[in-house]
């Protein structure tokens, strides 16, 4: 089984989770023995791990005829792939493209992140897609999210191989309702065309189900995982202050609900002091809870530490003695996972894809400061309640593994090739 | 001759409202009223009035031949009290019959007898007051919380004078044996047992509608054929089951009344009779001694207490409520000594149990809470303002021995002026001699 995979984002170089999610099934996958993935993505940096599946730039494909040296190539984009592979690639330009703003290998240059263009880069990418979609044989397809349901459907019209969409998460998460009508529209796209939908929890199935209006038999849940913490991760060691420390990590945008966290922690500082509070991450609504703390009076034990990456993510959440994620509309959420592995006692909102499998960690409803405020005086005032999430929460992550979403995710691929 | 032994459970929990941490040292007031009232008063209508009343039509139907026996928590008396009084009525008409007994058990319904000697004899006590004083009869029989029974719980049952305790026949004690006799405690002879028949209680209570249940529908008849097919010299069947089986766990229209309407009748064909456990005490003898080393309950699928302390939470809560209670048999101020008994009630560490399964989802269906770990938080918050309020009585900076001889003196200060104020009135009383005139 050889499965074509596009997806927008592959550690390292990633902006949220939808990298960690495809790099954990892909690997997940390919543990089975006859699995072989081709994962498209726009612009690779060359330091991705590429041992277990082939990695393919769509800003590496020719899309315009150009007669550079091999040894030019090599040099351009050796570190990314073979160079011969970009030979092969250009036999299959399939159309004249020569009025695409181009650059001299014949390829389109991607920002490879989500800029003010980003209609523009999908649209791009769709025609990459076409290349190496005339290029690469393979038995299925498998698009990640809604950028590169395009893609996705333009290698199914080209090849008539059947299209699985892998549903990360919809706009009805990102905007908390106010859908804008050009990406609801490749979305809705992408589900109509698709031979069968995969979406990361109950709640986003709904979501496609109801507003997508999709039937329930082609649409199915596969929870996300996590992989094991890594010996690096396991050595960092935690940094103590002497006071309790409650942290919320990740972008501070509408989607994730800050300003819940805020309140909340006012509420558990007009009772007890030895405790600090963490919001780490940027994003659009910063300032504005820079400026609510402030204006509860919590600033002295409220901290914006800003964006953090690698290894910093595992110091900050390893020297926490309260995770939370009181996201608003969570399609799955992998970071509280994160938390559980390194032991630490997870609070997480009701409306967050990933409450569906875990059972040792507190959800409230993300609304609900007062309940939220409960939870957390209650972990950092009663030893038990710490130790017992701390533990039975290790124990209950460490068996959520991709392994077990990828046969999943493999029984579809054989469903929809008729296997 | 074989012997039905009815016995029946009553009990209803005060059940904690929402209570915040940021509550804590502000409201002293732990009870959801709302609930408590409106559960309690759905089962009275739904179950006790009408069950207690079919009782009283059978008792006097059947002349005095059926009989059975009931053990109220003393949580469960105060809220029938508050929010039901005409179902007390009813069971005091069901007491006068003479056929019905009721038994003895800790007021709060609470775990004392594992954790704390004390306070375990002053509830059985307190109960056993509270049940002489409603229904005029002293219990006679012990049975305690859920059935909670070990040798160690025999032998200080035994010393406060109970001779019979009713407990769960449960598999891993019995082993091949039947709980269909009469057993003897292993610490102490003098104590008998009576072992409920787990099989036939939770046809009744459990499977009485399960329409999976290869025994459905369970008819009158077809139930006391079972009942005589046991070996001839299995005399006795203890049925003990919830109160509530009559009308809210299985209800009205699964025709649970008319069977138990039914079973006199078909009883009596098969020359079965029914009797109260003070009867079957002491018409049946001892089979052999049955030693309990650790306790056992009859709650879930493992029949030991790990529905109630199975987890670190709930040992957590467990401890620190009864850690509290030296100085909390000290105070004489009666609020804090209710709230102590109402907090110490199995069903709050019951509410907290993480297991999962059939037995979590039966957890799951009595909690009022929506997770194990709200129940524990919500819990642990209102035992902190309890702690708070003991502290305030009785400062924990002082030791407990010390305290106890500051408490001795005060009460021996008292003691003291009350003396020297009679002695006072005595000296004002007696007529003042009138001083002799100086000589000359």
């Amino acid at each position: 089984m050889r499965a074509l995979m596009f997806g927008w984002e592959f550690p390292p170089h990633i902006l949220g989770g939808l990298g960690t999610a495809s790099y954990g099934l892909t690997r997940g996958m390919s543990l089975q023995p006859d699995m072989d993935i081709v994962f498209v993505i726009p612009k690779p940096y060359g330091d991705e791990d590429q041992s277990f599946l082939k990695i393919t730039g769509a800003g590496n494909t020719p899309i315009v005829w150009r007669d550079p040296s091999y040894e030019t190539v090599k040099n351009r984009m050796g570190a990314v792939m073979d160079p011969q592979e970009y030979f092969e690639l250009r036999n299959h330009i399939y159309a004249d493209f020569s009025y695409m703003h181009v650059n001299d290998l014949g390829c389109i240059e991607f920002s490879g992140r989500y800029p003010d263009n980003l209609l523009e880069e999908i649209n791009n990418y769709s025609i990459c897609a076409g290349v190496i979609a005339r290029r690469e044989p393979f038995d299925v397809i498998h698009s990640h999210d809604w950028l590169t349901y395009p893609a996705g459907i333009h290698a199914k019209n080209v090849s008539g191989k059947p299209l699985v969409i892998h549903v990360h998460a919809t706009d009805f998460d990102r905007s908390r309702g106010q859908v804008n009508p050009q990406v609801y529209s490749i979305e809705k796209n992408g589900m109509d065309h698709a031979d069968h939908i995969i979406c990361v929890s109950n709640l986003t199935r709904d979501t496609v189900i109801n507003k997508y209006h999709q039937h329930p038999d082609k649409v199915t849940t596969v929870h996300n995982a996590v992989e094991p913490v890594s010996a690096t991760v396991e050595a960092i060691k935690p940094i103590r202050c002497g006071d309790k420390v409650v942290t919320f990590l990740g972008r501070i945008t509408m989607q994730k609900g800050p300003e819940y966290f805020v309140e909340a922690a006012a509420k558990v500082l007009a009772k007890t002091k030895n405790v600090r509070f963490v919001m780490a991450g940027s994003g659009d609504m910063m300032e504005a809870m820079i400026q609510l703390a402030a204006k509860r009076g919590i600033s002295d034990r409220f901290h914006f530490p800003g964006f953090m990456k690698g290894n910093q993510v595992y110091e900050m959440l390893k020297s926490s003695d309260v995770y939370i994620m009181p996201s608003v509309s969570e399609p799955f959420g992998i970071s509280p996972l994160e938390a559980m592995q390194v032991g630490v006692p997870t609070i997480i909102s009701k409306q967050s894809g990933c409450a569906e499998i875990l059972d040792f960690a507190i959800k409230t409803d993300y609304w609900d400061i007062d309940a939220m405020a409960d939870a957390v005086y209650s972990i950092i005032s009663y030893p038990a309640m710490y130790e017992f999430l701390r533990d039975e929460g290790k124990k209950e992550v460490d068996e959520i593994k991709w392994e077990y979403a990828g046969q999943k995710v493999r029984d579809i691929y054989n469903r929809v090739c008729g296997r | 001759m074989k012997t039905i032994c009815f016995y029946f459970q009553i009990h209803q929990p005060f059940r904690l409202k929402r209570y915040r941490f940021f509550d804590i040292g502000n409201d002293h007031y732990y009870y959801d009223d709302f609930s408590n009232e409106s559960i309690l008063q759905g089962v009275a209508e739904r179950s006790f009035l009408p069950a207690n009343k079919l009782l009283l039509e059978m008792i006097e139907a059947n002349k005095g031949k059926l009989k059975v026996s009931f053990s109220i928590s003393g949580v469960a008396l105060d809220q029938l009290e508050m929010h039901a009084p005409e179902v007390l009525d009813s069971f005091r008409q069901l007491a006068k019959t003479d056929c019905v007994e009721f038994l003895a058990e800790t007021y709060a319904h609470s775990l004392s007898s594992l954790k704390d000697a004390e306070e375990f004899k002053s509830q059985v006590e307190l109960h056993s007051k509270r049940i002489e004083s409603l229904f005029g009869k002293k219990p006679k029989v012990f049975r305690n919380t859920e059935l909670i029974y070990s040798d160690e719980i025999g032998q200080m049952v035994a010393e406060m004078g109970y001779k019979t305790i009713i407990t769960e026949g449960a598999k891993h004690i019995l082993g091949w044996k039947s709980p269909n006799f009469v057993y003897q405690s292993a610490v102490n002879p003098h104590v008998k047992l009576l072992l409920k028949n787990s099989k036939l209680s939770d046809d009744i209570s459990f499977r009485f509608s399960n329409h999976g249940w290869d025994g459905y529908p369970l008819t009158a008849d077809k139930f006391i054929d079972w009942i005589k097919s046991i070996p001839e010299n299995e005399q006795l069947v203890n049925l003990f089951m919830n109160y509530e089986t009559f009308g809210n766990m299985q209800p009205r229209e699964t025709g649970i009344f008319d069977f138990l309407k039914a079973l006199p009748k078909f009883a009596e064909q098969k020359g079965i009779t029914f009797s109260t456990p003070s009867e079957v005490a002491a018409k049946l003898k001892p089979v052999e001694a049955l030693p309990v080393p650790y306790p056992i309950s009859w709650a879930d699928e493992e029949r030991d207490v790990s529905a109630w302390l199975g987890n670190a939470l709930q040992q957590e809560a467990f401890n620190k409520i009864y850690s509290q209670a030296d100085r909390v048999r000290k105070t004489k101020n009666r609020l804090l000594m209710q709230d102590w008994l109402y907090l110490q009630t199995s069903d709050h560490f019951f509410y907290m149990s993480t297991k999962r399964s059939s037995d979590g989802a039966l957890h799951q269906h009595f909690s009022p809470y929506e997770s194990p770990f709200e129940a524990f938080t919500n819990y642990m918050n209102v035992v902190s303002d309890f702690c708070k309020r003991v502290d305030a009585q009785y400062p924990s900076s002082v030791g407990n021995e010390e305290l106890h001889s500051l408490l001795t003196t005060i009460e021996n200060q008292e003691l003291t002026i009350q003396k020297l104020e009679c002695e006072i009135k005595q000296l004002k009383s007696k007529p003042v001699k009138p001083k002799a005139a100086p000589k000359k």
